[in-house]
């Protein structure tokens, strides 16, 4: 067979909705394609731990304290899961983490910005889990066969994230004028990097949508951010907050929420490493992998040398 | 500003040379832990199910890192670790010779035999 043929079968299995598992032929892009996605999405989870992790020192009381390491644990854990499925498609964990810690690797430039206080705890939650869970949902179904099973996973413990979330919001929200402040500021200050999350709009493509036809990608950047916006502007309002966004509106003809302009400038300045927390973000990785090597060297070191003995017993 | 015009979905942010650069991390490459897959048994009665895997120094330590990473919501009440080179899986590309033997044996299939209605449950 030559490689057209390989080529086609392959994508005949896609169009089938036959998953792809790790030892199936597959064109290189998509290998690529993949591994950068996966790993990305990967190092999302861990550096999203970062602001989150920020507060479990500081938490109003001992049952959120033990609320967010819950959390904070599941997301060391999601970036396991993503980590071991682009682990099946031929790169190695040392090497996506070195990728990751030299800043050549990017994560989502949500988490370059900075946690200010406690309401920040529930905006994330419901707001930047909630913007990642409609990506996931969708992932769930992705082509790739570890890659959609890490993310069904993921789905099941994202709920609690969410929920969470919100509770907190929902808390403040019945408080003291401040806690009533607390939480509409957070709003304000997380509400457009969520959107952001997205990505650029579908009309800045000039490239052919090769992800789509790959499904590895099932919906546009423009339809999850408009699913988003639609579901937000309605939970808002058992809040009683708003959306910093004067142009927020229904649209009876359009049956979705019409809203403003995206500060694109901005997008891609976080993303070009230049946002509020991206060195600090990358520092404060660099630091937790070097103080955590002689550990890891141990560890090694000690596994070896039982393996010894017990060679050595049998001998 | 100017940036390619490129089309770039969530969880694929552009890789570029711009962003963050900083010095080459001091890390020990090729220094990795082995490799685990990891098989749990979601209740009791039920066959152990491939689940994931991870990176352990050895199996007491995969077996820690099983549970916290795959059992933290009571998933499982039993887990086994293997270590992942230890695994020998048939390959994709034999698959049509490989599983043809079973292909023309439609008698092995209840359905095949044409029987009276009268014969009930069987």
């Amino acid at each position: 067979m030559v490689i057209q043929d390989f080529e086609r079968i392959f994508q005949e299995k896609i169009d089938n909705e036959i998953k792809i598992e790790p030892k199936d032929w597959m064109p290189e892009a998509y290998r690529k394609t993949n591994i950068r996605q996966i790993s990305q999405h990967a190092h999302s989870e861990v550096v999203g731990m970062l602001p989150e992790g920020n507060w479990i020192s500081r938490a109003p009381s001992l049952k959120r304290k033990a609320i967010l390491i819950a959390k904070v644990q599941d997301e060391a854990g999601h970036g396991l899961y993503l980590y071991s499925s682009a682990e099946t498609l031929g790169t190695s964990r040392d090497e996506m983490i070195n990728d990751l810690h030299s800043g050549k690797a990017k994560y989502s430039s949500i988490f370059n910005y900075p946690s200010l206080s406690w309401a920040d705890m529930g905006a994330i939650g419901w707001l930047v889990d909630g913007a990642a869970i409609l990506n996931q949902v969708m992932l769930c179904r992705t082509s790739y066969g570890p890659y959609a099973r890490a993310m069904v996973r993921i789905c099941k413990e994202e709920s609690f994230h969410q929920r969470q979330g919100f509770e907190t919001l929902l808390v403040l929200s019945k408080g003291t004028k401040e806690q009533k402040d607390m939480c509409q500021d957070a709003i304000n200050r997380w509400w457009w990097p969520s959107l952001m999350m997205f990505g650029p709009k579908d009309s800045e493509s000039t490239n052919s949508d090769q992800s789509m036809k790959w499904k590895i990608k099932r919906k546009t950047n423009d339809e999850l951010r408009q699913q988003f916006v639609d579901m937000i502007a309605e939970q808002i309002k058992l809040l009683g907050m708003r959306l910093p966004d004067n142009k927020l509106q229904w649209n009876e003809e359009r049956k979705h929420y019409d809203f403003g302009e995206i500060n694109w400038d901005e997008f891609w300045n976080v993303v070009k490493g230049n946002g509020p927390c991206n060195k600090q973000r990358l520092a404060a990785r660099n630091k937790a992998h070097e103080e955590g090597s002689w550990v890891r060297k141990a560890a090694k070191v000690y596994a070896d040398k039982k393996l010894k003995h017990k060679k050595e017993k049998i001998a | 500003m100017s940036f390619k015009q490129q089309k770039y979905f969530y969880g694929d942010i552009p890789e570029d040379n711009t962003g963050e650069n900083m010095s080459s991390p001091k890390t020990e490459t090729k220094n990795e832990w082995p490799l685990w897959e990891v098989f749990v048994r979601s209740k009791q009665g039920l066959d152990h199910k491939h689940v994931g895997s991870l990176h352990a120094a050895d199996a007491a330590m995969a077996m820690e890192n099983a549970r916290d990473v795959y059992t933290r919501r009571q998933e499982g009440v039993s887990i086994w670790v293997v270590e992942s080179k230890h695994i020998h899986a048939s390959n994709p590309e034999e698959a049509e010779s490989f599983y043809e033997p079973a292909a023309d044996k439609i008698y092995r299939h209840p359905g095949f035999y044409q029987l009276p209605d009268e014969v009930n449950h069987m």
